[in-house]
């Protein structure tokens, strides 16, 4: 598929120094779900600001449905939508009309039908004459959100849309984000919750130090680094592994007690009815068995991690 | 999209309804200050004051009334419209929408100094209400509010995309133009001042821009009137050049 984002090369070091992002190649197809990983000050927010054209660029290009984002910012700004992480809005306007200017700095005209659509899909047209001041934190996301999309964008960056928001609203959010999708829409988003992405999201990129170090579908990248462990609790403490076990990598934990054996969940023979048989042969017994597995979470926490690890090994 | 004129309405219409809001404060706030101009300087001092330049005194001073507010207010009015979203951080959506410096200028500037034609416009129908004031020139007058309005409302964007806190957006105001305005011959002609004030007064910018005001209504000034469209175009050329400035460097405005 075509890919309506494409960044190149992209860098930004800010007046005092420090550089925020290092060099950034990135491309996301037309209707994907793509969400952005990283610690805080990895570089998400910066990236994202110098897409929509908040913050200038040290160096490179970035190309937004088939134009440059400084050459073409009138088609590229129109095309996208921007939900920014921190609630900035009018607070003594009242919510149709700050969605309405919005509307119309996006260079659409005034369409009252859509505006309606767009408010009651949030949830926000019983508050319509409301002040934005007078709403609830939640509602003022809402408000951030029907801004970003009253000129109906067709890329829609989302900058941790659920960062302190309720359940309720959470779930809103990403039954929002499924329809958009449906309708065709890109989105982007960052996030903290990963169980989220691992949800929601096509690809995942991971972003760390201002460099972006993985992007990855997101089933290949489960897969590719989706290993299972099997805990066994045994009855009796083991001092050492068996010499008849052997030929499993197997791990002794909690002073004995416990023994793990990672394995790759995908691959055709796990080894996990052999090793049990084995232990009934030895006459090991256990008490216990479970298995987990390695979430999203525990991926970016490892591969945020390495590079700082290898650097101290 | 060539103009994105969209923009331009959306944000003119928004800046009007913000001053909608305050229209008590906006429109009845001058209109009681002039009052009470008039009932000091008019009635009180002016009662016992000659005609100046064959102009009574009641009259005389309104054109240098109305300066004195359209001043203040266009200056307070297009510094808060673009200060308050940098202050709020809304700005954030004028950065990412497709909106180009010259439709953002003419927007917030165009809602401002429309404000401050309708405060001029108020302040005159005030002065009626205590004195007869002859207009020789009336479309002259308009003209000439309107070049005022747009000139000090593109002054005070500036001031607005300067400013970093809300004292340093009332300092210039408080502590340049207001005292520049009572000096430069709101209420008096330059002519009644002795040397060396006579000469002195000569450097200050606005005695040209109320003089030239006068002149529209009275058919004389301090100073000619195509001196005084002189320094207007000035201060609109070097005002305009700063703004074109600001936004190719993104001065205080983008990082």
């Amino acid at each position: 598929m075509a890919s309506i984002l494409s960044v190149r090369g992209i860098s930004k070091t800010y007046a005092g120094g420090h550089q925020a992002l290092g060099t950034i190649d990135l491309d996301v197809a037309e209707g994907e779900i793509f969400a952005l990983l990283g610690p805080n000050g990895a570089g998400k927010t910066t990236l994202i600001s110098i897409i929509c054209g908040i913050v200038n660029a040290s160096s490179g290009t970035v190309t937004v449905d088939g134009e440059d984002i400084i050459k073409g910012y009138r088609h590229t700004r129109s095309t996208i939508g921007l939900v920014p992480q921190e609630i900035s809005t009018d607070m003594f306007e009242r919510v149709i009309d700050t969605v309405a200017l919005s509307r119309g700095l996006f260079g659409k005209p005034r369409d009252d039908a859509h505006i309606e659509k767009v408010l009651r899909e949030l949830s926000l047209w019983d508050k319509r004459f409301a002040k934005v001041q007078e709403l609830s934190g939640g509602m003022k996301r809402r408000v951030m959100i029907a801004k970003a999309l009253s000129h109906e964008p067709k890329l829609l960056f989302l900058d941790e849309p659920t960062a302190g928001v309720d359940v309720e609203l959470r779930r809103d959010m990403w039954e929002l984000v499924r329809r958009l999708r449906d309708g065709g829409a890109t989105i982007i988003l960052t996030t903290h919750y990963i169980e989220e992405a691992e949800d929601m999201a096509d690809r995942v990129g991971v972003i760390s130090g201002g460099k972006l170090i993985l992007v990855e579908e997101k089933t290949a990248l489960m897969k590719k680094l989706g290993r299972k462990s099997l805990h066994v609790t045994l009855s009796e403490p083991l001092g050492a592994i068996p010499a008849g076990l052997s030929s499993w990598s197997l791990t002794l934990a909690d002073d004995g007690h416990m023994l793990d054996y990672q394995f790759d969940a995908h691959a055709e023979d796990t080894g996990v009815s052999a090793l049990l048989s084995r232990l009934g042969e030895l006459g090991i017994g256990y008490k216990d068995l479970n298995t987990e597995e390695s979430s999203l979470e525990d991926i970016f926490v490892d591969l945020v991690h390495r590079p700082a690890r290898e650097a101290a090994a | 999209m060539i103009m994105n004129i969209h923009a331009i309405k959306a944000i003119y219409k928004f800046e009007l309804h913000r001053f909608g809001r305050t229209m008590l404060t906006s429109l009845f706030v001058p209109a009681i200050t002039t009052s009470l101009y008039f009932i000091v300087f008019g009635s009180a001092i002016g009662s016992r004051m000659r005609e100046v330049d064959g102009v009574p005194y009641g009259a005389f001073i309104v054109p240098g009334l109305i300066m004195l507010s359209m001043f203040t207010e266009s200056i307070s009015n297009a510094s808060f419209g673009i200060y308050m979203p940098k202050f709020t951080g809304t700005i954030y959506e004028l950065h990412s929408a497709p909106v180009s410096p010259l439709e953002t200028v003419i927007a917030y500037v165009g809602a401002a100094a429309t404000k401050s034609v309708i405060i001029g416009l108020m302040i005159l129908a005030t002065a009626y209400l205590f004195v007869w004031v002859p207009i020789a020139h009336p479309l002259a007058m308009l003209g000439f509010m309107v070049l005022i309005a747009v000139s000090f409302c593109l002054f005070g964007f500036i001031l607005g995309i300067w400013a970093q806190s809300f004292e340093q957006l009332s300092v210039i105001p408080m502590l340049v133009v207001t005292p520049m305005t009572f000096l430069g011959g709101a209420f008096y002609s330059v002519h009644m001042l002795p040397e060396p004030w006579k000469t002195i007064t000569l450097f200050n910018p606005v005695v040209y821009l109320i003089s030239g005001f006068r002149w529209t209504f009275f058919g004389k000034g301090d100073v000619a009137m195509d001196v005084s469209l002189a320094f207007v175009a000035a201060m609109l050329v070097v005002c305009f050049g700063v703004i074109v400035w600001m936004f190719r460097t993104g001065y205080r405005l983008k990082k």
